[in-house]
């Protein structure tokens, strides 16, 4: 019976934790959990609080308030050297003093672990990395990528209850780090430790997690799969800081069951899904993505059924697959963003065109004005 | 004149009043020094080569016995310093911020802007049997008469120690801020024991400060003339003290030169010990 428990038990509890400094609250009576074997990761903008949670959860910051549980553990007072948790630092922090093995040998030498099978450890670990042979070679020997594998390898080898992973992905440039994001998911897959990651990058959030959790000002604006994140977002902050949004502020005008209608400022009128208590008359804000809008050079090419409009190109901003057209609505002149169609079918439209769009009001969103 | 030409000559003009001063004032002596120290005496105003002034070293135990206990003694103060300012420098360069860490850099530096002179003619006035350590020692009733706290080997060291904090604190600063916070965490992080991180981390990360920093002290200590003499009186028997006896009291120039030459090489030999000890490269270590 305690067997099952324990295995059901997250590996990671985080219970009304809290951290303030001064006025500003870091951390706001936080709780959540996450499940054993799992890639969770927390997303937010910069000073939302996630370092300082994660630092939290690593043991360099006590909280304030709350409890912390690492595999039914509570880990209040425990330090850093004394929990089951390893981190990879932002900037890595490998010792250059050390050589590659040496580096990966530290924590299992501060374990007692005998030398010799350390060794063994450690040409093991570097293997399932893919760094066959390079205990001797010297840390500034190493490319950005082979640095990146060491620090996890050396937090992995020590066999962490949770591996906390704070952005080691942001000093990388674009293409290492695309490759780097689907080597961290297979290496998480192999190993099935628990990796608690943050970013601000929703990229890396939404490729690599089975969970994210949204964070802002202290506190988790959502926690879902990243299709839910992307597709059900429960709040404006959500909606707007995943993926990409045009954003639209207004008064709601019908209410027609879980159908809202948002008359802009500039006289715009779209239907939405209402998220939340939104009602005729409230001020409220509306999201449509601009891969959610159809758009044509003629009406006839847009889905029948739905509201249209027409509206001129502004500017045409390709970047391969994720190409968009700004353009004016003709009689709000509302700016809007609208992804080109991936066949190649507009590829040759041109600022000043007169195009039609229209959209779906189940791919759209509506919530109180905050 | 072409831009090339022009170039050179501005680099030699630059450089022209250092090179003067290292050749007129380093090295030229020196060679005389080197001259001098390979001579006798062997008449009225008659000089001929010989190594009679190194044998003279050699034979006579005060001499030998000087120059270890100088040699000693200054190791020892270096090894001081070290730990007494390591974790001062750790405070300054790591713990406290802004206006504090300045505070306590001008701390360090304060005693440097009186003369040493005055400097040691103050611990005369604190430490001398009728001076204010023993007049308290006297009032709480831990000593019954008159103490004198002048004139031993412990009091030279503290004198050499007092002297040299602040050019062993600066070079371990310096090596101590680049040292990258989030090594530290890290090695925590990892299980690594306070003592071990500082084994393992801090002091191979600061060694090359570490070095500097006990080369400049150590060399001080081992030139120091003032300090010894004051503090220690007729018992400091230190080496610079014999340097001076044989030019200025017995006019022996050429035993002078000798004994000089000995303490360059007794300071060049302990530092090179020092940094193969140690596995440090002079290069690294001059950088910091």
């Amino acid at each position: 019976m305690p067997d099952t428990a324990s295995a059901a038990a997250p590996d990671l509890e985080v219970q009304s934790a809290s951290k303030r400094y001064g006025a500003f609250v870091a951390v706001d009576d936080l709780s959540f959990g996450v499940r054993r074997g799992s890639f969770f990761s927390i997303l937010g903008p910069s000073g939302c609080g996630k370092t300082t949670l994660l630092r939290m959860v690593a043991g360099f910051i006590e909280p304030d308030a709350g409890d912390l549980r690492i595999k039914g553990a509570s880990m209040r007072g425990v330090a850093p050297n004394r929990r089951p948790v390893n981190m990879v630092f932002q900037h890595l922090a490998l010792f250059p003093m050390m050589s590659v093995g040496q580096n990966i040998a530290y924590g299992l030498e501060r374990r007692g672990v005998k030398s010799g099978t350390a060794k063994d450890r450690v040409r093991d670990m570097l293997r399932r990395v893919g760094l066959p042979g390079s205990e001797d070679k010297r840390i500034d020997q190493l490319s950005g990528g082979q640095k990146q594998r060491v620090a996890i390898a050396r937090s992995l080898v020590l066999e962490p209850a949770l591996l906390l992973l704070d952005e080691p992905l942001g000093a990388l440039d674009l293409k290492l780090r695309e490759h780097m994001k689907v080597e961290l998911k297979q290496l998480q897959a192999e190993v099935g430790t628990t990796f608690v990651y943050i970013t601000h990058d929703q990229s890396e959030a939404l490729v690599m997690s089975d969970q994210v959790a949204v964070m802002n000002h202290g506190r988790f604006e959502q926690v879902g799969s990243p299709q839910q994140l992307y597709y059900q977002p429960k709040t404006a902050f959500v909606a707007g800081f995943v993926g990409n949004s045009n954003r639209f502020e207004g008064r709601i005008e019908q209410r027609n069951g879980e159908r809202v209608l948002l008359r802009s400022a500039g006289g715009l009128a779209l239907w939405a899904q209402r998220v939340g208590a939104v009602d005729v008359g409230q001020a409220a804000q509306l999201f449509i993505r601009p891969e959610a809008i159809d758009i044509g050079r003629n009406p006839g090419e847009l889905p029948a059924g739905e509201p249209a409009w027409s509206a001129k190109v502004q500017s045409v901003l390709f970047d391969g697959g994720n190409s968009t057209v700004q353009v004016l609505e003709d009689r709000s002149q509302a700016l809007l963003h609208i992804a080109l169609p991936l066949t190649g079918r507009l590829s040759d439209l041109r600022a000043g065109e007169t195009v039609h769009f229209a959209y779906q009001p189940s791919q759209a969103w509506c919530f109180a004005e905050a | 004149m072409n831009t090339a030409t022009h170039r050179r000559w501005m680099i030699a003009l630059l450089l022209a009043p250092a090179l003067l001063w290292l050749a007129g004032l380093v090295i030229l002596p020196h060679v005389e020094l080197l001259l001098l120290s390979l001579q006798a005496r062997v008449g009225p105003g008659e000089y001929a080569a010989s190594l009679d002034q190194y044998r003279t070293f050699w034979e006579e135990p005060l001499y030998w016995n000087t120059f270890v206990r100088t040699a000693v003694i200054s190791v020892l103060a270096t090894a001081l310093t070290l730990l007494l300012a390591f974790p001062a420098a750790w405070y300054i360069a790591k713990v406290a911020r802004g206006q504090t860490k300045m505070l306590l850099l001008v701390l360090c530096l304060l005693p440097f802007w009186v003369s040493e002179m005055v400097r040691t003619l103050g611990w005369l006035i604190l430490l001398r049997e009728t001076g204010v350590v023993s007049s308290v020692l006297q009032l709480v009733g831990l000593a019954d008469q008159p103490v004198e706290l002048l004139y031993h080997d412990a009091t030279i060291l503290v004198g050499l120690v007092y002297a040299s904090l602040l050019f062993m604190v600066i070079p371990l600063v310096n090596s101590l801020e680049s040292l990258d916070d989030s090594l530290i965490e890290a090695a925590y992080d990892l299980g690594g024991s306070t003592a071990n991180i500082v084994r393992r981390i801090v002091i191979p990360h600061a060694a090359p400060g570490i070095a500097a920093g006990c080369i400049v002290v150590f060399m001080l200590c081992l030139g120091n003339y003032l300090t010894p003499t004051l503090l220690g009186g007729k018992n400091s028997l230190w080496f610079t003290e014999q340097i001076y006896t044989q030019f200025i009291t017995r006019f022996n120039w050429n035993q002078g030169a000798a004994f000089g030459f000995l303490l360059l090489f007794l300071s060049s030999a302990l530092v090179w010990v020092g940094l193969k000890l140690t596995g440090q490269r002079f290069g690294a270590v001059m950088k910091t």
